[in-house]
């Protein structure tokens, strides 16, 4: 049973028309399946706008859009409000509880300059008819997207509890091939709703594996540039990146400890059989965590930092298994079915998000560490990569869709999935960045 | 096809019976070892000879029909060189024995399926059986290198039991 919620259809109309015009970007189409639990009807009413020539940004079409992709709000669409009011004053809660909207956003967009804004917002509850929220946001023009990104998240935060993440970003790989062959891979960074693509790297040969630094400033990455695997470390602001393992054999895996300073990664120095490894990254200096006959990779470091969860064969199948950061006696974690790989911990470490084999499909399943509890969240055949948002709220994951890699979001609960449509090849890895810090 | 060698009509049913369509276009392993394997005997070509290239001479059992056999294909999930790809591996190994001059490199892959950085260790492994085999042979370790791709270079592209025997595979890549 599906449905879609009525802002998803007009984005699903919009998207046949753009497709043609702007084949580069991509849109988010808004999916809730499983019948999720009633969003809350809000209305985000249109911006009053003071200032020179036409509205530089919808900015109450981003708010809206960005809470609908939840599943958690329902927005009123702008020609079914009876009443577009400006400002707090001018707010008739009757109306809008006859309409049945809980929560209210009334504001406008003020020019101050030239190229320089204000954002003024207000949010009220309807029911208790109480001014909850206002904010004044300058914004110059060129942010102003980021801007209602951050206006919805202090909405959501507000309404739920949890803080929002539309300010966050993405970071993915595409390939494109042509004849068959392989042709451009890229690692791509974009807005946590695919807008703002941004190429930081493109390469003839394979790109993989990318991951967040704590403080969201930096990722690591695998790049076959050089014809073998070798791990670098890339300053998104600047652009400026540094090798920081090209050993002989499979150097893979990066991810990232929560203090900034490590990563762990998986090595075969020539000896063609992989194991965990962290890296130092001031010193250089590298410490082995596992020393076994088997694959031992994907390592994740737990929030804490206390642990690292990885992927181990050493049973037979892949599994999962927790290790200390200085190495010794690993745990398994995983023992639902015989294939569970690639772990990534939730933001409150107690969950693990891991690509599961569900009746021969790869499927994205979360553990619960503390009760050994496994539970399947997709229902694809080839699903892959899961990476938390930093509110752990969602996950963002690859899968396929009429034969190409794209990728999609479903909540932590299972119930609210969305896809993104790639524009063009094959996307992958997505990887979620931490909170924005500035 | 009647005009051929009664090993390979029997070879080429045998891929046309098991792998069910497009097999024509690749070139098909050396005669020179034991049975063809079913799905995953359609020897795809490494770009550097032609499709089809192995029919001329594979009869002629020897380092230079099988030498032109590049791509061992391995089970899922496994990294034991099968038997019906010894042979190449072996003639392989003896050719660089012979000529120390000569450089491979061992290009491991893995189908699309699981995770990527897992398929990266399954390439390797099996790289590393291939590398093991060559050296048994007397070639010098000095001679090979190899590198697992995992799943981000497959040889063909589809999600079916076909293209997935053909992707799970290394590669002998001569140094020019």
């Amino acid at each position: 049973m599906r449905r879609l919620v009525p802002i998803a259809l007009a984005l699903v109309l919009g998207l046949a028309g753009l497709v043609a015009a702007t084949p580069a970007r991509a849109e988010l189409v808004i999916e809730i399946s499983r019948g999720a639990e009633r969003p809350m009807p809000v209305a985000i009413v249109p911006l009053g706008w003071q200032g020179t020539g036409a509205v530089p940004m919808d900015v109450s079409a981003i708010v809206s859009r960005d809470l609908a992709s939840t599943g958690r709000f329902d927005p009123l669409a702008p020609n079914e409000m009876v009443q577009k009011p400006t400002a707090g004053a001018d707010v008739d809660f009757q109306d809008w509880r006859t309409m049945g909207v809980e929560a209210v956003v009334v504001g406008k967009l003020r020019q101050t300059g030239a190229g320089e804004y204000l954002v003024e917002f207000e949010l009220f509850d309807v029911l208790r008819g109480e001014r909850l929220l206002g904010y004044r946001l300058p914004s110059a023009g060129a942010a102003l997207r980021l801007t209602s990104h951050r206006m919805a998240d202090m909405i959501y935060e507000k309404l739920t509890g949890v803080p929002g993440i539309f300010t966050t970003r993405i970071a993915y790989v595409t390939a494109t091939s042509r004849g068959g062959r392989p042709q451009s891979y890229r690692l791509v960074v974009a807005d946590a709703d695919g807008a703002n693509e941004q190429v930081m790297v493109e390469s003839r040969e394979p790109i993989m594996s990318p991951s967040w630094s704590p403080d969201g400033r930096k990722l690591a990455y695998v790049s076959f540039e050089n014809k073998q695997a070798e791990v670098y470390v890339q300053t998104l602001r600047s652009g400026t990146r540094e090798k920081v393992s090209s050993r002989a054999g499979v150097n893979g895996a990066p991810s990232w400890s929560p203090d900034g300073r490590k990563l762990v990664l998986t090595l075969s120095r020539g000896e063609g059989n992989l194991d965990l490894f962290t890296l130092d990254l001031a010193g250089q200096m590298l410490t082995r965590l596992t020393d076994e006959r088997s694959i031992e990779t994907e390592g994740a470091w737990s929030p804490d930092g206390q642990s690292i969860y990885f992927t181990s064969d050493r049973a037979g199948g892949p599994q999962v298994y927790r290790v200390a950061p200085i190495g010794g006696a690993a745990k398994r974690v995983t023992f639902e079915g015989g294939y569970n790989a690639r772990p990534r911990v939730s933001p409150d470490g107690k969950r693990l998000a891991v690509v599961t084999n569900d009746r021969g499909n790869y499927r994205i399943a979360l553990v619960d560490l503390e009760r050994g509890f496994t539970q399947v969240l997709t229902d694809g055949r080839q699903d892959e990569s899961p990476s938390f948002a930093p509110n752990g709220e969602t996950l963002i994951y690859a899968t396929r869709e009429g034969g190409r890699g794209v990728l999609a979001t479903v909540s932590a609960d299972g119930r609210v999935r969305q896809r993104i449509p790639a524009a063009e090849g094959e996307v992958r890895e997505p990887a979620w960045s931490p909170f924005r810090t500035n | 096809m009647i005009a051929k060698k009664i090993a390979l009509v029997v070879a080429v049913l045998m891929v046309a019976a098991c792998a069910g369509k497009g097999t024509q276009d690749e070139g098909l392993s050396s005669g020179a070892g034991a049975a063809q394997p079913s799905t995953s005997s359609g020897g795809v070509s490494d770009g550097s000879m032609g499709a089809g290239g192995a029919f001329d001479d594979s009869a002629a059992a020897g380092p230079r029909a099988s030498m032109k056999n590049r791509t061992v294909y391995f089970d899922f999930d496994r990294d034991e060189v099968k038997e019906e790809f010894r042979q190449i591996v072996s003639d392989h190994g003896k050719y660089l024995a012979a000529n120390p001059g000569a450089k491979v490199r061992l290009e491991g892959h893995a189908d699309e399926r699981g995770s990527r950085e897992y398929n990266i260790g399954l390439g390797e492994r099996r790289a590393q059986a291939v590398r093991q085999a060559l050296l048994l042979q007397g070639a010098g370790a000095s001679q090979l290198a190899t590198v697992s791709y995992g799943e981000e270079r497959p040889s063909v592209t589809g999600s079916d039991e076909e293209s997935w025997a053909l992707n799970r595979r290394v590669e002998i890549v001569y140094a020019p």
